[in-house]
Formats: C-alpha cells, sequence, structure tokens
C-alpha cells in the first residue's frame, strides 16, 4: 500500500503513523469427511510485548462454519463485524443460514472489495461443503481463495504447514491410512502449537479448539508454554 | 448496530438527530484539504499524557492516571485529568494526545446527555463504549487521520468486573487487567502477578498494587507525574477521587554513581 | 613477502575490507544476513555478601527462537562474571576478549584484578566502536574494594548501580527490582528477587523466554546455577511421530557394483601430524 504525501515537509513533521499492525497468532484447521477442527492460539501481542493471553481468534459464523482470523487484529473486528452483519441480511433475505461455500465466497469478495486498502488478516474458514463434506478454504488478505482439507497459517504458519502436508497430506509415505480420523486431526492440531509454541515468540498462552460436527460446535481449551 | 443504547437514530454519522444539537463525529473533523486524490494532514501528537493503568478486583476495578500533560520532553500542565466517569458503572481513562482526548471527551459527553433525556432508566455498558470505540478509532485510522490515543474502559458488566483497551487503530481487547504506555512495560508484570492464575485481590490489595506501579513509574517514567487520579468501580458506583500524591524514596538514586 | 616460513600476520581487530563491496550490494538491494539476537531479560543487584547476576536462556533471530538454551552470563575472571544482551556474536567476542585481556593483567600484576578495570576495558572498547558492536553488558564481581555492578551500553557509557537489567526484557524486570530490591539483603532474599526479575522478563517479553540462569559472586566463592529454574516446559505431544522403516517407497532400483581397479596402502606414523598442505 503506497501512501503518497503531497509535500514532504508535511512528511517530516509528521509522526510516522501506520494504519496496520501486526498482532501475532496461528490458525490450523483440518478437515475430515464427517468433522472439520480448527484452532487457533490465544495470544495477542504487539512487537514484544502481549497485549492479552486470552483472546480467541475465532468466530462462530453458524452453526457449522467458523472463522479463524489472525494478522492485524483491529481489520479482524472490522471485517468480522461486517461479515456478521452481511450474514443477518442474507437470513432475512432468504429465511435461511448462509452455507459455508456461500460464506467462502462472500468473503472472497469482501476482502477484494479492500483491494487497495487490504485488510492484512490471513482468514482460514472451516465447515462444510454442499456435499455434507469437511472443507477447510483459505485466504490471502485480497481475497484470493483456496480449498483444501487442512491449512496453517498465521505467524506460525510457514513452521506448519510441511507438517500437515506430511501428517495429513501424507506426500511420499507408502502406507495410506483409508482416511484421517478426527482423533488423529485433533492430536496433529494440538501437536503443532504445542511446536510451533516452541519456537515461534507470537505463538503460545493456549489453544482455542472448536470441533465440528454434524452435531454442532464442541470447543476445547489446551494450555501452551506462557513465555 | 445502535450505539447509542436507547436513542432511535443509526450510527455515529448521523449529524441531526431529534435532541437537534448532537453532531457525529465526521462533523467534528478537520477538513482536508483534498489535491489531486492524494491527502495531508498535520496531525502529530502534541500534549501529551502518560500510562493509564486498570486493574480488576473482587466486584469492581480500580483505574489510576497521573495528572500531566507533556509538551514534547516538557512539563507543559500539570492539572489534565484523563479518567472520566461515564455512569454509574463505567470510567474511560485516556493516554496519548490530550486534544484528541478531550475532542472525545466532549462526544461522549453529549452521548450521556442524550441517554439521560430519554430518561428511561438504560446507560450504556462498558462492553458497549468499547465496542463503540473500536468503530470510532478504526474509522479514523482507515482516513489516515487517526486519534492518538489509546482508551481504558473500565467498570461492571452485568455486575462483573470490566476492563478493555482500544489503541489508535481500533485495536480492542478485554482483560482483568490493562496498562497503557510505559504502563504496559513496566506495570503489567505486577499486574498480571495480581490477577493471573488466582482468584481476583481484594479492593484493597488492588488499590495497592495500582499505587505502587504508579510509583515505579514516577521512578522510572520521564514523562510521569507524582500527581494522579484514582477511581473505583464497583457496588458503590463509580467514584473518582481527589488527586492523591505519590509518596516517592528516592534514597536508592543515591547508590548509583555515573564513573 | 609472505612465505610458509613467514606468513603475513593479519592486522589486529576488525577486517573492514568487505565494508564497500557490502555496501554497493545493499544498494542494489540485497539484503544482509540478520545477526542473532539475544532479545533478553538480563539483571544484576547487589546483596550483603556479594553480588547476583540473572539471565534468561532464549535467544531469537526475527521472530523465531533460535536458542531455547542459550548462555547469557559469561566468564570474565574467577571474580568477575558479565551479562550480555544484545547481537549475539558481540557479547561473546567482547566478553571473551575482555576476559583474557584481564587474564595478561592478572598474571602481569599478581593480583586480582579490580571489577572497575574490566568496566572500564569493555566501555572503552565499546566507545571506539560507536555502537556498532551491539552489547549491552551487566558486569557483576566482587574483589578487594568490595562487590560492584556496572551497566554498560552498546556507545560505551556506563553506570554503577546497586540493581540493574539489560535488554528487551529490561522493564519488566526493573518492575520487580524496584518493587523488591533493599539494601543489604540476605543472598537467599536476592536470589529470590533475580528470579522474580527474571520471570517477569520471560513471562511478559516474548524476547525473553525459557529458563532461569543465576549467578551468584561472593568474596572468594562462585556459584554458577544453569539452569536456576526451568520456568517453562514444553509440552507433552500427543501422537507418535517416529516413521516407520519403509516409510519411504522404493520407486525403482538399480545396483551398480564397485569394481576394485588397484589397491594403495599408504602408511602414517602414530606420532606424525595431520597433513594440512
Amino acid at each position: 500500500m503506497a501512501l503518497v504525501l503531497k509535500n514532504s515537509s508535511a512528511a517530516l513533521n509528521q509522526h510516522s503513523f501506520s494504519p496496520y499492525a501486526d498482532n501475532g497468532g496461528s490458525i490450523v484447521a483440518v478437515a475430515g469427511d464427517d468433522y472439520v477442527v480448527i484452532a487457533s492460539d490465544s495470544r495477542l501481542s504487539t512487537g514484544y510485548s502481549i497485549y492479552t493471553r486470552d483472546q480467541s481468534k475465532l468466530f462462530k459464523l453458524s452453526n457449522d462454519s467458523v472463522l479463524g482470523c489472525c494478522g492485524c487484529w483491529c481489520d479482524v473486528l472490522s471485517l468480522t463485524k461486517l461479515l456478521e452483519a452481511r450474514m443477518q441480511m442474507y437470513l432475512h433475505e432468504h429465511q435461511k443460514v448462509m452455507s459455508t461455500p456461500a460464506i467462502s465466497q462472500m468473503l472472497s469478495t469482501m476482502l477484494y472489495y479492500k483491494r487497495l486498502f487490504p485488510y492484512y488478516i490471513l482468514n482460514i474458514l472451516a465447515g462444510f461443503d454442499n456435499d455434507g463434506k469437511g472443507v477447510v478454504y483459505s485466504y490471502d488478505p485480497i481475497g484470493n481463495l483456496e480449498k483444501s482439507k487442512f491449512k496453517a497459517g498465521g505467524s506460525s504458519g510457514a513452521l506448519l504447514q510441511p507438517v500437515l502436508d506430511n501428517q495429513l497430506g501424507l506426500s511420499n509415505i507408502k502406507e495410506k491410512p483409508e482416511a484421517i480420523t478426527l482423533e488423529k486431526a485433533l492430536n496433529v492440531v494440538k501437536d503443532a502449537f504445542i511446536s510451533a509454541t516452541e519456537r515461534d515468540i507470537y505463538t503460545g498462552d493456549s489453544i482455542i479448539i472448536n470441533i465440528i460436527t454434524r452435531e454442532g460446535i464442541r470447543e476445547e481449551k489446551l494450555e501452551l508454554r506462557k513465555d | 448496530m445502535n450505539f447509542y443504547g436507547g436513542t432511535i437514530h443509526n450510527g455515529f454519522n448521523d449529524s441531526r438527530n431529534s435532541f437537534g444539537g448532537f453532531r457525529g463525529v465526521d462533523d467534528y473533523n478537520f477538513q482536508p484539504d483534498i489535491d489531486r486524490g492524494f491527502i495531508t494532514r498535520a496531525h502529530t501528537p502534541l500534549t501529551t499524557v502518560t500510562s493509564v493503568l486498570a486493574l480488576s478486583y473482587e466486584g469492581g476495578v480500580v483505574m489510576a492516571a497521573d495528572l500531566v500533560g507533556s509538551y514534547g520532553s516538557l512539563m507543559r500542565f500539570k492539572n489534565c485529568p484523563r479518567i472520566m466517569r461515564v455512569n454509574a458503572n463505567v470510567v474511560i481513562g485516556a493516554s496519548g494526545d490530550y486534544a484528541d482526548f478531550q475532542y472525545l471527551q466532549q462526544i461522549i459527553k453529549q452521548k450521556i446527555i442524550e441517554e439521560e433525556c430519554l430518561d428511561d432508566g438504560i446507560s450504556i455498558k462498558p462492553r458497549a463504549l468499547f465496542c463503540w470505540l473500536t468503530r470510532v478509532l478504526y474509522q479514523r485510522r482507515s482516513k489516515f487521520d487517526p486519534l492518538w490515543n489509546t482508551f481504558v474502559i473500565a467498570g461492571l458488566q452485568d455486575g462483573q468486573p470490566y476492563i478493555s483497551c482500544v489503541d489508535k487503530l481500533g485495536t480492542g481487547y478485554e482483560d482483568k487487567q490493562v496498562a497503557t504506555g510505559f504502563g504496559s512495560h513496566l506495570a503489567t508484570p505486577l499486574f498480571r502477578e495480581a490477577v493471573e492464575n488466582k482468584p481476583l485481590p481484594s479492593k484493597e490489595e488492588a488499590i495497592a498494587v495500582v499505587k505502587k506501579s504508579l510509583e515505579i513509574l514516577f521512578y522510572r517514567d520521564a514523562r510521569s507525574f507524582d500527581k494522579y487520579l484514582l477511581a473505583t468501580v464497583d457496588s458503590n458506583g463509580a467514584v473518582i477521587e481527589e488527586p492523591q500524591l505519590i509518596k516517592p524514596d528516592w534514597s536508592l538514586a543515591a547508590l548509583t554513581e555515573c564513573p | 613477502m609472505a612465505s610458509v616460513m613467514l606468513p603475513v600476520e593479519p592486522t589486529p581487530g576488525f577486517s573492514f575490507e568487505n565494508c564497500r563491496r557490502n555496501e554497493f550490494l545493499k544498494a542494489k538491494g540485497y539484503k544482509a544476513p540478520v545477526a542473532t539476537k539475544t532479545g533478553t531479560t538480563i539483571v544484576g543487584c547487589v546483596f550483603a555478601d556479594g553480588v547476583i547476576l540473572g539471565a534468561d536462556t532464549r535467544a531469537t533471530a526475527g521472530s523465531i527462537v533460535a536458542d531455547k538454551e542459550c548462555a547469557k552470563i559469561h566468564y570474565m575472571a574467577k571474580n568477575m562474571y558479565c551479562c550480555g544482551a544484545g547481537t549475539a556474536a558481540d557479547t561473546e567476542a567482547t566478553t571473551a576478549l575482555i576476559s583474557s585481556q584481564l587474564e595478561l593483567h592478572r598474571l602481569n600484576t599478581g593480583r586480582v584484578v579490580p571489577v572497575v578495570t574490566a568496566a572500564t576495558m569493555l566501555k572503552q572498547m565499546l566507545f571506539r566502536y560507536q555502537g556498532h558492536i551491539g552489547a549491552a553488558l551487566i558486569l557483576g564481581g566482587v574483589d578487594s574494594n568490595g562487590s560492584h555492578l556496572y551497566t554498560i551500553a552498546p556507545q560505551g557509557s556506563t553506570s554503577k548501580n546497586p540493581f540493574t537489567s539489560m535488554g528487551s526484557g529490561s522493564l519488566a524486570a526493573m518492575s520487580i527490582l524496584e518493587k523488591c530490591w533493599k539494601p543489604n539483603m540476605t543472598e537467599e532474599e536476592a536470589k529470590k528477587v533475580i528470579r522474580d526479575a527474571i520471570a517477569a522478563g520471560i513471562f511478559n517479553d516474548l524476547g525473553s523466554g525459557s529458563n532461569v540462569d543465576l549467578c551468584v559472586i561472593r568474596k572468594g566463592s562462585v556459584e554458577y546455577v544453569k539452569p536456576y529454574e526451568k520456568a517453562n516446559v514444553k509440552g507433552t505431544r500427543t501422537g507418535n511421530y517416529k516413521f516407520k522403516r519403509g516409510t519411504t517407497e522404493v520407486l525403482s532400483k538399480k545396483v551398480v557394483p564397485i569394481i576394485i581397479e588397484e589397491e594403495i596402502v599408504k602408511p602414517i606414523s602414530s606420532d606424525s601430524q595431520m597433513d594440512t598442505s
């Protein structure tokens, strides 16, 4: 984002102001045939300081859709408020709750709408697709949408994605199990965060896990290192 | 979204309403000169105020902030109160630019008057005020014309202690304790020690921690001051006490040498 | 001229020969590699019978933890230790260099080197490099004049304090020191204060983490405890991530036999030097 100032003397007198902040945090989501697991850590930070140790980055959008957001927290607050309002409008207009694929497309559009002043957010949307199977949608800050079975994002995204590719994508592994069970998915998600906390200073404190099944959304919490 | 807790018009951009005088945030805005689509604004914090401290205790919250207004490194104004009583359940404290705080204070006062005019017994709750503030500050940051403040909202939300914080970008979060400015580095360790992994402290304990933190800030934050305001919100209502003085002990300073 | 008998002695001090090249590369847009920082909490305080130094054990490279158990309390002399914050290589090299000079000084004078000597040597070295050596130090020690604690900034300024903290967690640590430090504390009291100050840094500053290291320097004795406290334990993983033999599939196989054409035996006597020519 380039902001052009009219004259340089004004720039000299100005306190440097950036409309963005990096508030850290990581999201991991794994989808199976009849479940989706999405988890975030609960540390909200800036620079070397922790704002709070207890801020969930998961937003329950409907009974089978959960959105995980991290990055610039003020953008997260704004985008999720807007998203919730748009979902309300859809509900009143169409007399039904938005499906996960519908939300996924709307979110992409909303992000691209701000193409020239983007929301600096890493979004991961978890839910069920039109065939009733678990699905994970992930986005870049300006609305590029990718559908997948698992995704890691945020400050530890680059650390965790290869682990998921190996453990869940089973790339280059000879004996492949029939399907990833919910138990296996939960273990990998928890262990991924435990490991990320060891090496990423912006991930820690605790993780909040949302397990979405046909029965509804169940929440779990797991403590992490606090340093 | 209705930010007015009972009034009928929608949002803070509505400039005319049934109570006449109130102008929305937009109308107070300095109109920037717009040239070829590029915008410049001459905003920089001038008179600044330093840390705000807020800590929960069993049944309430305590907030404290000193009274100095600094002009760069000059100790320019010695009576800048910056804790505001919103209603019997809410106080708000500000750090950063003092003029921006006073501007927003006017708007909040107007909101209170409107609320009282309705006379329906409903008053704004701390979380609603927090949510409103995140929107106001986010809107200003999106115009590249931020209100250069960090606000702390403290009070009782449905009878429970409530503290939250909003910065100049609109970043907002709730916690059991908040310290802004220099206090976020110096007071937070003591505050976390007081509230983490144990039941909330008593009122006396919480006030003692806050007072000790003010004293430490007075030693180490060059923009701080020994005269401060302390406010509590609990079942007795929101009370801002008369200004108090820190009683510092500088005897340890004599032990430092500069060889 | 250089020869095997008369090798060119490198000039002492830093080599600046790549400076112009690096400036050129920078102008071209090449990014210089980042040094490991010890984004640190280090503290020290004086107590009744000596000095205690403390440090956390996290080293960072940007937002990644580079080392979870590094040592930030460095040996200077038998009666002196030094905590280092800032660029890891700089604190290590600076303390090692001055430490060796202190030992030479001790052999020359035949006395226990005073702490002020080390402080002066450190500040003179750091001042010479105008802050380009990113070492923020806390020097503590005991000599014939008593216990001493010095704070040395990267630019070479010093102060002599009863208690002090440095690094990214210095403010968190200072809040505890300001609250808890008193003159003439016992060793146990002082250890507790230092432990709490480091813990405040570990938990409130993201640049600091892992364990608390402690070093107690008394007259005639030193106790270096590493770790004094494991403030953070690694979470236990629920899954098993050992790969079974044969996990990676063999896609194709081709055997190339090794053919021995000639065998040469070169005898090496046990006392001969390693051939490095």
